[in-house]
């Protein structure tokens, strides 16, 4: 996989919380979990598009700000009643660092926990 | 190895432990599942509309025989258990076969009771039970015409119902004088008994059987009284008795039902039991919302976590049979020391009654429009004080407002009628997700549909809905809510740990409370951040990933995911500074909308979060702070102008609103709070929908409360009448206080006021001064670590500064 970055340190982003990677006019979402997992996913909601990072974060799911579709962080896909699905990017952490890739890997990130 | 479970009985009781079980630990045992008919488990309730012809067998199956498959679950259907060896822990079939068992689970259900009048035994002559009796009924309708139903009961009125839409000439003997009687009184019985009449059917009251007529086939009946009647097929409905025949036999403890203690354990520690077989604290229940409770209590106990506890359930009762509106719920046969309150119209088929023992409601009977049946039932069920609404109460919810959704009946909209007008929930989209999707309460119907998980303004039209789909056991309010799917337990119990264990973080509420989900969800973490805030002031630490993004950043989040902010404007009093203020702001960062609210202040629109800070920079230095108009907080002191300029006011409105928002603001709440004080009686400034609303009047100050002018409008109930400016400030903080401490998460104050009832705040806000002021006093406490202008501290400080920057910018 090409187009890896190095974005950031886990502990740039609260816990629980997330930050946004700017790319031009897309964000990228980048979260961390309790157990400091770092997912990153498009940061457009299925639904209406609304912020994925203003959500509230829970297990490895968020809760979209703006009519409450909650998202499998992992695949991406809507979870409850709503269908939908938000791209995901693999990230990896390595001695801290958060690294991003820039192409979308549909559902097969695979988010590695930090250990630094 | 797994511990073995044996469920003995394969009806809803013992399937819904089952769901329970393999919902909470599904690796805990290995189940097996013995059940008389040859059918998965269906939804026994729901027997009347199939004889009806207005639902399937497959309508109504709830667990078909895939899913036994797909859980791992051994099941022997068609198959009678006919011995427990208890010291040896097994179960014996008819075929000889022996299961042994670590935990027996009996859920045998219950058997119709068969009059034991000569001729009993006779083929055509059926109970009204299961799966069997029905197809029974639905072929003799075929080849005959003549139908008896013995027992003017719900049970027997629906096979009687059932059984003359398939064409049969029915009638239906029953032994008292009014029908139903156990859920009707006289009145509601004879409107009941009428409209049943012309549908068609016959009705013999005080008749009494004494014998079934017939020598190989039942021909008829013949009562007491020498009268005959002729018969094809004779359906005993006369009620039905827990079936403890097993139990007995192997020597558990019984009595009417198997006798369990509230966990639903029999007398044998390895043998629980629930359902209609059981009896709790001396009731067997015959109806399906009591097994729900109980199957839940059960499953909490057969996975080790045995914390919850059965005490027993209040219960109600509709009729299936459509174009016949009742509901009946407790004891409505009123009696010493009870009240009734009664409405008739005989001319367009209403009738309701309500039985009131101590101001709360003890029954209900409700004949042509049930509608508010389900309020009526949480009413009862909460033992809620209606002294203050009595007046009212039998024109229904809808007469307390609640913007124009009561007093319908929804099953007579059309399925495309909107029910649930923020997500676009049609009713038939409902009804067909409660049928398919085997739904059975609100939060079932909110998961798959959404309806009513926005504003919740139709929720009572939801659960009319599922009251109707489901017939009357649909379980309407259970009085102990669980705050969300996270947790069994409902709000007042966790903001009491959290204050009786000294609970300070939301990991240690969730740890002491056995929380299900870790991090919780979105719907319990900000709620569990406020009660620690308004438990722990000054020593709670607020934790902002807690928090709702607007509460989080300060601002409200608008649909395309810019800002909108609301300078506070205390009274609603601006200067020429702050609005040139606004108006450089405006220009500089090129604020894409400027709006007048209704709460008299001024709000920008279209603001990118980055923009944020700066922006509150420069408001900050002409004075502005928070207006918190995105917060579950003290929103805006709406005001008139008052005695100043009005030629009519009495009092200094204005200013007196302006200290009022200086003592309040800033303080969170369980939802938003909005205050008004008008100058006079004609109330220009709307105090009368606000949560606290003061009218001045020549002699001092009228205080309102629990009004609102939202989802549902409600006008206010007074609170008193004070006579000075302190008093008001005093009795304001004091009402403040005692909402913020006691009402739910997102629970506004027109239901909290509905739900405790306006005599218990009075109570403790007007008679009794020494706690009035005891709450004033930590209402102040709270204020000074509240009172902080968040927004000057997101302008100046850097420990926010990540919050409004991204982590990085790239290509």
């Amino acid at each position: 996989m090409n187009n890896w970055i190095e974005i950031g340190s886990v502990t740039d982003i609260p816990v629980l919380g997330a930050r946004i990677v700017r790319r031009g006019s897309a964000n990228i979402a980048v979260f961390r979990t309790s157990d400091d997992t770092i997912y990153a996913l498009e940061n457009k909601c299925a639904h209406k598009q609304g912020p994925l990072s203003e959500g509230i974060v829970h297990g490895c799911r968020v809760t979209c700000p703006l009519h409450n579709w909650v998202f499998d962080m992992q695949t991406g896909e809507a979870l409850g009643a709503d269908e939908g699905k938000v791209p995901t990017y693999p990230v990896e952490v390595r001695d801290g660092q958060i690294f991003l890739s820039l192409e979308s890997a549909g559902n097969t990130s695979e988010p590695m926990a930090a250990n630094g | 190895m797994k511990e073995r479970l044996v469920v003995i009985g394969n009806g809803m009781a013992g399937m819904k432990v089952v769901e329970e079980l393999l919902a909470q630990a599904p690796d805990m045992y290995d189940i097996t599942v013995f059940g008389d008919e040859p059918y998965g488990n269906y939804n026994r309730i729901l027997l009347s509309p199939v004889l009806a012809g207005e639902k399937t067998i497959d309508d109504i199956m709830l667990n078909d025989i895939a899913w036994y498959n797909e859980n791992n679950i051994t099941l022997h259907s068609g198959c009678k258990v006919d011995y427990i060896d208890r010291l040896a822990k097994t179960v014996s079939t008819n075929d000889g076969a022996k299961t042994p068992y670590d935990r027996l689970l009996l859920a045998t259900g219950s058997k119709p009771f068969i009059l034991p009048v000569p001729g009993h035994e006779l083929k055509g002559v059926i109970g009204f039970r299961d799966i069997y009796d029905v197809e029974n009924m639905l072929e003799t309708s075929k080849a005959f015409k003549k139908a008896v139903v013995i027992g003017g009961g719900l049970l027997g009125l629906e096979a009687a119902n059932g059984l003359a839409l398939n064409g049969m000439d029915v009638t239906v003997v029953h032994l008292m004088d009014t029908l139903m009687e156990r859920q009707l009184d006289f009145t509601a019985g004879a409107m009941l008994r009428k409209s049943l009449e012309e549908k068609g059917l016959n009705f013999i009251t005080e008749g009494s059987t004494e014998a079934i007529l017939g020598e190989d086939r039942v021909t008829g009946i013949k009562l007491k009284d020498g009268q005959e009647i002729e018969a094809d097929i004779v359906v005993m409905a006369i009620g039905i008795k827990p079936n403890i025949e097993l139990a007995q036999k192997v020597g558990i403890y019984c009595e009417r039902g198997v006798v369990v203690d509230d966990t639903m354990l029999t007398y044998d520690p390895n043998i629980y039991a629930v359902g209609e077989c059981a009896q709790h604290r001396g009731i067997a229940y015959g109806l399906v919302a009591p097994l729900f409770d109980q199957a839940r209590v059960c499953a909490n106990h057969l996975v080790h976590k045995a914390y919850l506890a059965y005490r027993g359930s209040v219960t109600s009762t509709k009729l299936k049979v459509t174009g016949v509106d009742l509901f009946s719920a407790g004891n409505f046969s009123g009696g010493e020391g009870r009240e009734e309150i009664v409405l008739k119209d005989a001319n367009s088929g209403v009738y309701k009654k309500l039985v009131l023992n101590d101001n709360k409601i003890e029954g209900a009977v409700l004949y042509g429009d049930t509608g508010d049946g389900a309020w009526y039932f949480q009413l009862m069920r909460d033992g809620t004080d209606v002294s203050d609404i009595r007046n009212t109460l039998l024109f229904g919810q809808a007469h307390l407002g609640d913007a124009g959704h009561g007093g319908s009946n929804v099953m007579a909209l059309p399925n495309d009628a909107e029910i649930c007008g923020c997500n676009g929930v049609c009713k038939g989209d409902i009804v067909d997700a409660i049928s398919a999707k085997k739904l059975f309460t609100l939060d079932d119907v909110r998961a798959h549909t959404k309806a009513s998980s926005s504003c919740g303004s139709c929720t009572g039209l939801v659960e009319q809905l599922l009251a109707n789909v489901l017939g009357g056991d649909y379980s309407a309010a259970p009085a102990e809510k669980p705050m969300c799917g996270c947790t069994h337990y409902p709000h007042d119990v966790v903001r009491t740990a959290i204050v009786d264990q000294n609970l300070k973080t939301i990991p240690a509420v969730m740890k002491y409370l056995d929380w299900e989900n870790a991090d919780g969800c979105a719907s319990c973490r900000p709620a569990l951040n406020y009660y620690l805030i308004c438990a722990w002031p000054g020593e709670y630490e607020d934790d902002s990933q807690s928090r709702f993004i607007n509460e989080r950043v300060h601002g409200n989040i608008q649909r395309d995911g810019t800002y909108s902010i609301i300078p506070r404007m205390w009274g609603g009093v601006t200067t020429a500074k702050e609005l040139r203020a606004i108006a450089d702001v405006t220009d500089k960062f090129n604020i894409r909308e400027v709006t007048v609210t209704g709460g008299q202040r001024i709000a920008l629109f279209g603001i990118e979060k980055k923009d944020l800070p700066a922006i509150w920079a420069d408001l900050g230095k002409a004075g502005f702070v928070s207006g918190h108009a995105y917060g579950k907080a003290l929103r805006t002191v709406k005001t008139c102008v008052g005695s100043t300029w009005c030629r009519f006011g009495t009092q200094d409105s204005t200013g007196l609103g302006i200290k009022i928002e200086e003592l309040t603001w800033a303080s969170w709440t369980p939802h938003k709070f909005k205050f008004a004080v008008s100058g006079c009686p004609r109330n220009c400034a709307e105090a009368t929908i606000k949560d606290f609303g003061v009218v001045c009047v020549d002699s001092g100050y009228e205080l309102h409360i629990g009004g609102n002018g939202g989802v549902k409008v409600r006008v206010t109930d007074l609170l008193c009448k004070v006579d000075t400016e302190e008093e008001v400030m005093e009795f304001s903080g004091a009402f403040m206080q005692l909402y913020r401490e006691e009402a739910w998460y997102l629970e506004r104050t027109a239901p909290w006021v509905e739900r405790v009832g306006l005599s218990s705040i009075k109570a403790r806000i007007v008679d009794d001064a020494e706690n009035r002021l005891a709450l004033f006093e930590r209402f102040q406490h709270g204020q000074k670590f509240a009172q902080i202008d968040p927004w000057k501290e997101r302008a100046e400080g850097e420990s926010h500064k990540q919050e409004f920057t991204p982590l990085m910018e790239t290509a």
